[in-house]
């Protein structure tokens, strides 16, 4: 009991200190013993395909509207603001490179990360946290069945997989949204928007994009599952877990797209 | 029908399931204090106590839950704290487990659920799963719900789903966890019943925890109080009513204890 006294006096700030630090390594080890048991559950039978689908659809087909329109529109705001910008020395030509530069390289694969932690990541923690409550995850233990196998693995492998399909009709919709404004509000050349588009436009530009994203859908997925799975505290606790899936998820995906940036360009 | 025991602690001959001086505690909470205990084969042994007296911890245990912080449970001769994980997992499908408020998976049917460890451990062949489901589920006296939902389901209902979700791998041992609380009486001698009768016909050792005094009575062959951590009594029905333990009467007769008493 004594040593869950807090301790008055000066050294007070060292007893929360030591708190802190200790909380934020246990959760870090918790999201590295999903993730790996997860990577390791991934090979084991029985495969459960027709899971695996129900999650592609959830998290994929499901979030296709959010996606499209936050790309649409950020394509859109981008052509906005640097036709804007590039009018004042007339480089207004490279209106379309910038944008389909932006949207591929960062912003379609960090915004669908974004917007997808908070539709499925955040639904991943609630679920599994309910299912912690209410005895189910032991249930499935009790029937021989190990719940990181049935739960998470295609929870993350989705997310995986469906991440950068997500990406790909991030780019497109957002590039669409580009020419949209260029052509449509400020009387761009069509042909030569579309042209400069894809000018400057490299395979690697995309594909690391697209790299970025399945890392972001491991990332969000894992943070999702593990603040569900260890989840404590009745329905209180459920509520917090998916708050704090949601804030981890995207604090994990916009520090790792700065090193992952660092590492892929 | 083992031989009521005059010295508590005793082990039947071939034990089930021996339990050997288990603790337990969850940060400065002490909740078990050196469980010693024995349940024989094709016994019903029913641990009895009040809230709080650390009974759900222990038949958590039972099937490797929770990992003890010192002692044993032996099953059959496999000792679940000393067993690789594989051997824990193969195990378990030889246990059925009911759990408090039934812990069905509320997004699927009650046929999805029941059929659930047989379609992971037994077989795929949709006709002999449908047969296996509707088989259990008369043997919970439940017929023809396969297709409602958890949600659809009453409190007594879905304990009595639980229980053919529980013995769908016709398990040789069933664990029940607070089978009857927050039901009716009707309800509470009704799921009684259904517990005497899955013990009949399946033959299956039987460990379950209540603070019923009622079910206890009704189903059991033993009856365990546990109280602080630790066993303080195990006899015949006809015995622990007639005990003189203090604590014993107190908790027949609905009294508050006097947590100061020796």
């Amino acid at each position: 009991m004594k040593a869950d006294r807090p301790p008055a006096g000066p050294l007070a700030w060292l007893d929360h200190l030591g708190r802190g630090v200790i909380a934020a390594l246990d959760e870090l080890g918790r999201f590295f013993y999903i993730m790996s048991s997860s990577v390791l559950w991934s090979f084991r039978r029985p495969f459960d395909g027709a899971e695996l689908m129900r999650q592609m659809v959830r998290v994929g087909w499901d979030s296709i509207p959010v996606v499209f329109l936050t790309c649409l529109f950020t394509g859109m705001v981008l052509a906005l603001q640097t036709y804007r910008g590039f009018e004042r020395f007339h480089a207004e030509g490279f209106v379309g490179s910038v944008v389909a530069l932006s949207l591929t390289r960062e912003l379609a694969p960090v915004l669908t990360g974004l917007m997808v932690a908070g539709r499925v990541g955040s639904a991943m923690a609630a679920e599994l946290g309910t299912m912690r409550v209410t005895e189910q995850i032991d249930a499935l233990y009790a029937m021989a069945t190990e719940p990181i196998h049935y739960l998470v693995v295609p929870r993350v492998n989705a997310s995986i997989l469906m991440l950068p399909v997500l990406t790909v009709i991030g780019d497109a919709v957002g590039i669409i949204g580009g020419w949209l404004i260029a052509v449509g509000l400020f009387d761009a050349n069509s042909y030569l928007y579309v042209d400069r588009t894809f000018q400057f436009l490299e395979v690697n530009d995309v594909t690391s994009g697209l790299i970025k994203a399945a890392f972001f859908g491991l990332i969000l997925s894992v943070t999702g599952c593990a603040k569900g799975f260890y989840t404590a505290g009745g329905a209180e606790g459920v509520g917090r877990a998916t708050t704090s899936a949601v804030v981890t998820a995207c604090l994990y995906i916009l520090l790792s797209d700065f090193f992952l940036t660092k590492v892929l360009f | 029908m083992p031989a009521a025991a005059s010295t508590p602690h005793a082990a039947p001959a071939g034990p089930m399931i021996s339990v050997i001086g288990l603790f337990k505690s969850f940060g400065a909470k002490q909740v078990l204090n050196g469980v010693d205990l024995a349940v024989g084969r094709g016994e019903s042994l029913v641990l009895v106590g009040g809230s709080g007296a650390g009974k759900s911890v222990f038949i958590k245990h039972l099937i490797g839950l929770i990992q003890p912080d010192e002692g044993h449970v032996v099953v059959d001769g496999v000792d679940l704290t000393l067993a690789p994980p594989e051997t824990v997992l193969a195990l378990r499908k030889r246990f059925g487990m009911s759990f408090q408020e039934g812990a069905l998976f509320d997004s699927k049917t009650v046929f999805d659920n029941i059929a659930f460890p047989i379609l992971r451990h037994r077989t795929r062949d949709r006709r002999q799963v449908a047969a296996r489901v509707r088989e259990c589920l008369e043997l919970v006296r439940m017929p023809g719900i396969e297709d409602k939902m958890p949600s659809e389901l009453s409190g007594g209902m879905r304990r009595r789903v639980g229980f053919a979700r529980a013995i769908a791998l016709e398990p040789e041992i069933l664990l029940f966890d607070e089978p009857t609380t927050g039901l009716d009486p009707i309800n509470t001698a009704a799921i009684g019943n259904v517990i005497n009768q899955l013990r009949t016909e399946l033959g299956v050792t039987a460990v379950t925890i209540t603070h019923d005094m009622s079910l206890a009575r009704k189903i059991a062959d033993r009856i365990a109080m546990l109280r602080r951590g630790r066993i303080l009594s195990i006899d015949t029905p006809e015995q622990f009513q007639r005990s003189d333990n203090w604590f014993v009467r107190a908790f027949l007769d609905g009294e508050v204890p006097e947590e100061d008493r020796p």
